[in-house]
């Protein structure tokens, strides 16, 4: 409710009355340069879409492979073949996994910072969850490197032992990062903006709605179940989809820990698997970037990310927008 | 939503509502162990002890979920600097650079990279900065209508653009339309593209903060509005801003994605923004990646690594300490 209600009113008395010549001027001129920067940002979004577009334009009308659904990935030379089928099961799968993992956790590290921990320790606890998005991505992959992976592994071993006969967990012969690991990876770099969000919608939870959840007779668990979390759902669907971009887009981290496949490797449905995601593709490939057929290649698998990213926060966007018009 | 918590205490009856109630309220603040309150339970009949249960559940559910966060912090904070405090206690780490030191050469020092990582947060904020708080301030005091949901729209978007698409969008304007040579003056524009959203959006967070009778109380004494905003309205939110931009500045030096496409590592000192390739610390980091296994190079990764979340955080509490000294505390 807060959040919006500040700007309208004010303002017009000045107008109205004579504040001297000056005044006006330096309002226009103020007001001028606010909106200017305003269009600035409008500008910026628009220019990154059109130059992507534009320079992905001229590979695509080169590519002899279908853009959408193959996995071969040669830019190069006059025949150019390209498509990003790969990259995009990579990204969304370990995107979604990092979601499945990262958003009952963050809701569960919302709900104890805002109801279930002692009061001293709800500021210290949120600080703690928000160091975690305080460290840099490259660490996050040197850790997964060097550090994590070794603890995953048996882990994933002992899944494809068990349940290998379940096509997602099929034995490959990746040692390396795979998109199972990359995902739990992506989860905890995730987990702070999901627990950032939920905590603030939680917190707004009407105490009226809660006393009467409690003078009613439920447990403190019923009571978050009939009043907190119906209140706070918006907030976490949204908290989610922001977080899911974040996952789409990360970059380093995951360039350091996915396994390239080799051309022509087999499809599998396995999440044991290696394969690139957009983000990663293009960071490993930057040094080709001076043939500018390539570069359009790559240009192009960029605009496909931006587009999915666009589309997730939108999304978060709208769902957050509707639930302001609800609770005013 | 309150009906269900109702219709789940008939079970028991509207006799044991009351007894129930304390159960449920007080339990909140005793531990699980507590033998009165086990003994409590054990007395009650059996669908409110499946409800103690449950309640009992979540409560170690969402203490598990806390734990269940704090733990990779802890061990990648402990990690890195465990394995990168060696390094960094050399003077030689602080004053030289990596100069004629290959990968299977330990050491060396690390004052290149974090003069660059600097330079470009620098360079970044001075463009970012002005833009972000002017578009806030149009978003907060002037903006209505169409513009302003188009642009708060925009902010979002902008919010949600991977970094490796700055970075291409910023590659496909710098070298593949101008020609320009990729250089750290690029890695800053990408970087801008990324600092803008997050500055704009806690300055306007900030800015909302501010009390309208301020405002009211200005224009009342009949002073024009941008002299109201920049003496009353920005003076009050400041140290609020001021924090914003330092969060936001952390978050820009951590990123690596835009220095791999457009800022090329060197072992040398480079401080030259538009000249040349420039070093940095994630690139610092990112040049022994595939040599991992030797023990120097690994050394050297985790000393960079250490470093750099030594600026983040630090640049992080900073921002955390001015706001909590904020004068519209929340």
């Amino acid at each position: 409710m807060s959040t919006t209600s500040l700007p309208t009113p004010t303002g017009q008395p000045t107008e109205s009355r004579a504040a001297g010549r000056s005044g006006r001027a330096g309002d226009r001129l103020f007001s001028g340069a606010t909106t200017i920067s305003g269009i600035i940002v409008i500008g910026i979004v628009t220019l990154i879409g059109v130059f992507l577009i534009a320079q992905a334009i001229p590979a695509l009308l080169r590519n002899n492979a279908n853009f959408l659904t193959s996995r071969e990935w040669s830019p190069g030379g006059d025949h150019p073949r390209f498509g990003i089928l790969e990259f995009l099961w990579t990204t969304v799968t370990s995107s979604l996994i990092a979601m499945a993992l990262a958003v009952p956790v963050g809701v569960g590290v919302a709900l104890f910072i805002t109801q279930y921990a002692p009061r001293w320790l709800r500021r210290p606890a949120a600080n703690l969850v928000d160091l975690l998005a305080a460290v840099p991505s490259i660490v996050y992959g040197l850790w997964g490197l060097l550090t994590f992976r070794a603890v995953i592994r048996p882990f994933e071993q002992f899944l494809q032992q068990k349940f290998g006969w379940f096509p997602l967990f099929a034995p490959t012969p990746i040692s390396g990062g795979t998109i199972f690991f990359i995902g739990i990876v992506l989860a905890i770099m995730i987990l702070p903006i999901v627990t950032a969000l939920s905590r603030e919608v939680f917190d707004q939870t009407p105490a009226a709605h809660k006393e009467g959840a409690l003078a009613l007779g439920a447990t403190h668990w019923e009571m978050i179940r009939t009043s907190v979390l119906p209140f706070g759902k918006p907030g976490v669907i949204s908290a989610s989809m922001l977080a899911l971009g974040r996952a789409l887009g990360e970059t380093i981290a995951v360039t350091f820990l996915v396994s390239a496949l080799a051309g022509g490797t087999p499809w599998t449905w396995s999440l044991f698997n290696g394969g690139e995601t957009f983000a990663s593709k293009i960071a490993n490939n930057a040094a080709e970037f001076s043939n500018p057929n390539k570069t359009g290649a790559y240009i192009a698998a960029g605009l496909v990310l931006f587009v999915l990213t666009f589309v997730v926060n939108s999304i978060a966007r709208v769902v957050i927008e509707r639930r302001k018009a609800f609770s005013e | 939503m309150t009906m269900t918590a109702h219709d789940e205490t008939r079970p028991g009856g509207t006799g044991s509502g009351a007894r129930l109630g304390t159960t449920g309220g007080t339990g909140t603040s005793t531990t699980p162990t507590d033998p009165g309150r086990r003994d409590l339970i054990e007395s009650m009949d059996r669908p409110h002890r499946g409800r103690a249960i449950k309640d009992h559940v979540a409560r170690i559910v969402m203490w598990g979920s806390f734990v269940l966060a704090v733990v990779p912090l802890v061990w990648i904070l402990w990690t890195v600097a465990s394995n990168g405090f060696h390094m960094i206690t050399t003077s030689l780490w602080w004053t030289g650079n990596q100069r004629n030191i290959n990968t299977t050469d330990a050491g060396g020092g690390a004052r290149h990279a974090i003069e660059g990582t600097l330079i470009q947060a620098g360079a970044t904020a001075a463009i970012a900065v002005p833009i972000a708080i002017l578009t806030a301030i149009y978003l907060v005091e002037y903006g209505r209508g169409r513009l302003a949901r188009v642009i708060s729209f925009m902010v979002d978007i902008l919010s949600g653009v991977p970094s490796i698409v700055a970075a291409l969008f910023i590659y496909a304007v710098w070298v593949t339309t101008f020609g320009i040579d990729r250089n750290g003056f690029a890695v800053s524009l990408s970087l801008v593209l990324l600092m803008i959203p997050t500055v704009t959006r806690s300055t306007e967070e900030m800015l909302k903060l501010v009390p309208n009778e301020l405002r009211e109380a200005s224009y009342a004494l009949g002073v024009p509005k941008w002299v109201t905003i920049v003496r009353v309205v920005l003076p009050t939110a400041f140290s609020g801003i001021v924090t914003g931009v330092l969060l936001g500045l952390a978050r820009v030096m951590g990123e690596t994605a835009p220095l791999l496409i457009l800022g090329p590592y060197t072992k040398n000192f480079q401080r030259d923004l538009f000249n040349g390739n420039m070093p940095t610390l994630p690139t610092m980091i990112n040049e022994d990646r595939s040599d991992f296994a030797l023990s120097t190079a690994a050394e050297r990764m985790w000393g960079a690594a250490l470093t750099l979340i030594i600026l983040v955080l630090l640049l992080n509490l900073a921002g955390r300490f001015i706001a909590r000294r904020s004068a519209v505390a929340k």
